[in-house]
């Protein structure tokens, strides 16, 4: 059965009601990966009224495949317009998976200071995890073949959605 | 007619991948883009609490100065340091190349010490294009080669740091007018400067020099030549001053410093015939009062001290570049 | 041992001759030339030139053997193979050896043990000064007893005037010829490569075209004013060449030549760095180069010679300003020869004068045509064969030349001196 493409803008609104209840508005700061995962936490931003500007995060520095594949091109810089030091932090995603960009994401943050705790929001778990990571807030679970990719995309009007390719 | 090139491009690997930063002459526009583009975020690391990332961690960047230069030597090292990589100076003059040693020989017995990549400053024009060579031909194509400066033919991380400078500054390069002003006979800076310019797509490249600093030929790199100093700086968005050594005035080809700051150092009132707005420039170490006066080096107008922030910036993002090509 | 040398086109500038004949040789000498066995000739050894070119054997007006005094880059058995693979027979060597040829003894010492069966003719050039200093003369009527054929500098230039216009009133009073570079030394000297966007953008210290027009100048109204036989060594930049042709025309006893690989190269095939084009003098621009390509066609350059200098790869594996000046060129010279008359569409005839009976006339030898009586120094060559420039295809022990790797247009297949074969490429 063919997997169904799952709706974004949902999801979205799905991930910030099971946030809500936990987050801090003055206290709770959103930090999405590139690119995907910056889309997600300035919805959430939104939705939920935190009073933080979301940061943004440049995994590249801490990836583990550099040696294999070498420095990525168009890479943006971290910008994190909070002290990190003693932070609630949040680390938003699209899609988690083998779990590999997240721990390179917590070697980033560490880099500019020691949070006092860090979450992990997702809009979707495809499983295939090869770390020991797991979310805090997923909107949605389900399973990919390896070979099957799942992307968020913006479009021009500001809307996300996914989609689902084969490699 | 001209004969077979026999040598290609050194610093293109076979898929066409920069593979050794040997000059900025003959790197395409988005590949000189790329590593500005690159540098951004390596500038941001050097704000926060740790001012390292682990790309380079385990490899090894060994520094070969066989011309002394303590700047240089010590930002390649910050910057490999950033990295995370190991780093090992070799001030090559006080050791076996004065023994006699040849310069390949060199190469290959710290080849042998599985270096990663080679950092190189040399004296004479055109050696790390011979150790890139070498090191192809012996199967040690994997170590990457810096030109840190070869005689006066190249410095191309001081001319791509000059880039990102005017870029930070100015954002386009095709509205700029742009003059180098100084030795630039005797300047690698100035090479790597104007081929960089010009790629870039800077419309004017202007240098302003005495007939006696300008080699013969120079018009051929793409740049206008000006000997009156207050012409050249007319309308001018970037100036770029070059440093003149005290050697040039024990020779035949000025008379002293203080004529030669008469006419081509520069002051405020000379600085005025530039834009309101102009930068600028110099890749230090400054000789104040021979070819600027200290009221512009202290300036608002000056950026010389960004340079050297950008510069460690833009030695990171070549040297991560290259060690994961 | 008497050979016929059978089924080829023989080609013989001096007499202007380019039709299919045989040669016969017999007792070292050429006894008859045609279709014609001359009377009683029996044939010992027959060589089959069909399809080739029989020719006078070269002379190549510059060629350093590194003996006395460089053996660690070459040695007179190396670079006579390397002639005689070449189609080179006679040769002229400049007096650049260790210890410089300046003294009767040492001119001895090297026309002696050069005088092998398989070896080229050696012609040396004497120093026209003592060390080649610039200073005090030498001995030239003794020098030329020993075998010199003209005296000359290599590369160096006599500084001081005065002893510039001695040097060549001496001569002039034997009638000794004069082979001198045109090379002003305070500009030439701390350059390395033409003066010109080439160099600029390399960041080269040049060498400009002044340093050769200046140099011209002195030696011409000073061979003017001594009537010496004034040849200047490696002419290289179009304006160099108009002034001799203007002395010329104005009555100067001058003459010049160049050297192959300039006739062929520029300043961009410097490349990256490449060491192998460290030359002197130095690669100029394409017009230079286009200026001696059309002067060797008309004439205006007399002759072109190999320059052959052999460097070893030490010599050669350095940053280019440090590398040793020269390439290697014996075994060059007839095919860059070649590749020069087809690209310029100058006959056969012409483009073997210049490196046969030009080159004899300017060394004052008789030799460098197929006349019956002279020494049979001949070269059967296959001018639709290829010579491919390759470290194991050289027979010198250098290998320096920025042609590596290309394929060049004829190959010689015999090569006579007195005679005696030299050189067999069909073994």
């Amino acid at each position: 059965m063919p997997t169904q493409r799952p709706d974004a803008e949902a999801l979205c609104r799905i991930l910030a009601d099971q946030m809500r209840p936990q987050v801090d508005l003055a206290r709770t700061a959103l930090v999405g990966i590139h690119t995907g995962g910056v889309w997600v936490a300035e919805r959430l931003h939104t939705l939920l009224g935190l009073h933080i500007a979301p940061g943004v995060l440049n995994v590249s520095f801490h990836r583990d495949d550099y040696n294999q594949r070498g420095l990525q091109a168009n890479m943006h810089a971290s910008l994190l317009p909070f002290e990190t030091e003693g932070a609630h932090i949040i680390i938003v995603d699209d899609v988690l998976y083998t779990g590999r960009t997240i721990r390179a994401a917590m070697n980033e943050l560490f880099d500019y200071g020691r949070p006092e705790k860090i979450e992990l929001a997702v809009l979707v778990d495809r499983g295939g995890r090869e770390l020991p990571i797991a979310a805090d807030y997923c909107a949605h679970t389900l399973t990919l073949a390896a070979a099957q990719m799942l992307e968020l995309e913006h479009a021009p009007d500001g809307s996300l959605s996914f989609r689902l390719t084969e490699k | 007619m001209t004969l077979l090139r026999i040598n290609r491009n050194p610093q293109l690997n076979s898929h066409g991948e920069l593979t050794h930063l040997l000059s900025t002459e003959g790197l395409p526009q988005d590949v000189l883009t790329r590593i500005l583009d690159t540098a951004a975020p390596f500038a941001a690391v050097a704000e926060r609490e740790v001012k390292k990332v682990p790309l380079l961690r385990g490899k090894s960047v060994f520094n070969l100065f066989f011309e002394n230069s303590t700047r240089t030597r010590t930002t390649f090292e910050i910057a490999a340091k950033r990295l995370s990589a190991d780093v090992i100076n070799l001030n090559i003059n006080t050791s076996s190349a004065s023994k006699g040693e040849t310069l390949l020989d060199t190469t290959d017995n710290l080849a042998a010490m599985q270096a990663d990549m080679f950092v190189v400053r040399h004296a004479a024009s055109g050696a790390p294009y011979l150790i890139a060579q070498h090191l192809a031909a012996t199967g040690k194509d994997h170590i990457h080669i810096i030109n840190a400066g070869d005689g006066r033919h190249a410095h191309p991380t001081q001319g791509l740091l000059d880039m990102y400078t005017i870029r930070h500054y100015k954002q386009d390069f095709t509205q700029l007018t742009v003059a180098i002003v100084g030795d630039v006979l005797h300047s690698r800076v100035a090479r790597s400067q104007i081929h960089a310019l010009t790629t870039l797509g800077v419309p004017e490249v202007r240098v302003i020099a005495p007939k006696t600093l300008l080699p013969s030929g120079i018009e051929r790199l793409g740049v206008q030549v000006f000997n009156d100093m207050k012409e050249g700086l007319r309308g001018v968005d970037v100036v770029m001053m070059l440093r003149l050594q005290n050697e040039r005035m024990q020779g035949a080809l000025l008379p002293s410093a203080q004529e030669y700051f008469k006419s081509y150092g520069l002051t405020m009132d000379k600085l005025a015939l530039a834009k309101p707005d102009a930068i600028v420039m110099h890749p230090g170490p400054m000789n104040r009062g021979v070819e600027i006066e200290s009221a512009v080096a202290d300036g608002t107008q000056a950026v010389i001290l960004p340079q050297v922030t950008f510069g460690i910036a833009v030695r990171m993002a070549v040297m991560a570049m290259l060690a994961g090509a | 041992m008497s050979t016929h040398i059978r089924g080829g086109r023989l080609i013989d500038p001096a007499s202007g001759t380019d039709q299919r004949a045989d040669l016969f040789i017999a007792d070292g000498k050429i006894v008859g030339v045609g279709d014609t066995v001359p009377a009683g000739f029996k044939a010992r050894t027959t060589l089959d030139a069909t399809g080739c070119i029989v020719c006078p054997g070269l002379i190549d007006l510059a060629a350093r053997l590194r003996e006395p005094g460089f053996e660690y880059k070459a040695t007179l058995e190396s670079e006579m193979a390397a002639a005689a693979a070449g189609g080179v027979t006679r040769l002229a060597c400049p007096p650049d050896t260790d210890p410089v040829l300046d003294e009767p003894g040492l001119v001895e010492m090297l026309t002696h043990r050069a005088r092998l069966p398989e070896f080229a003719h050696v012609h040396p050039v004497g120093a026209l000064t003592v060390q080649l200093a610039g200073k005090k003369l030498t001995e030239m009527a003794e020098l030329s007893e020993a075998g010199c054929v003209a005296f000359g500098q290599a590369n160096q230039a006599i500084v001081d005037t005065q002893v510039l216009l001695h040097a060549m009133n001496y001569a002039a009073t034997f009638g000794f010829p004069v082979w001198l570079q045109a090379q002003d030394p305070f500009l030439a000297q701390p350059g390395i490569a033409h003066d010109g966007g080439i160099a600029a953008r390399l960041g080269l210290t040049g060498i400009p075209v002044a340093a050769e027009t200046i140099a011209l100048a002195t030696l011409l109204q000073l061979a003017r004013e001594t009537g010496v036989r004034l040849h200047v060594t490696r002419i290289s930049s179009a304006a160099g060449l108009d002034m001799i042709t203007a002395a010329r025309a104005a009555g100067i006893a001058v003459t010049c030549d160049t050297a192959v690989h300039y006739l062929h190269l520029c300043d961009h095939d410097i490349g990256y760095f490449n060491p192998h084009a460290r030359l002197d003098p130095p690669l100029r621009a394409q017009r230079d180069r286009d200026a001696l390509r059309n002067g060797l066609a008309s004439g205006a350059i007399t002759a072109v010679c190999s320059d052959h200098t052999p460097v070893d790869d030490d010599g050669k594996q350095k940053p280019f300003s440090e590398a040793e000046i020269g390439a290697t060129g014996l075994e060059l010279l007839l095919p860059l020869t070649l590749k020069w008359a087809q690209e310029m569409q100058v006959p056969l005839l012409t483009a073997l004068a210049r490196i046969t009976s030009d080159p004899a006339r300017i060394m004052g030898v008789a030799a460098g045509r197929l006349d019956i009586g002279l020494p049979a120094d001949i070269c059967v060559f296959d001018p639709t064969a290829d010579f491919h420039v390759t470290r194991n295809n050289l027979k010198s022990q250098g290998k320096n030349t920025p042609l590596l790797g290309l394929t060049l247009p004829g190959r010689v297949r015999y090569t006579l001196i007195d005679g005696h074969l030299a050189y067999d490429g069909t073994s």
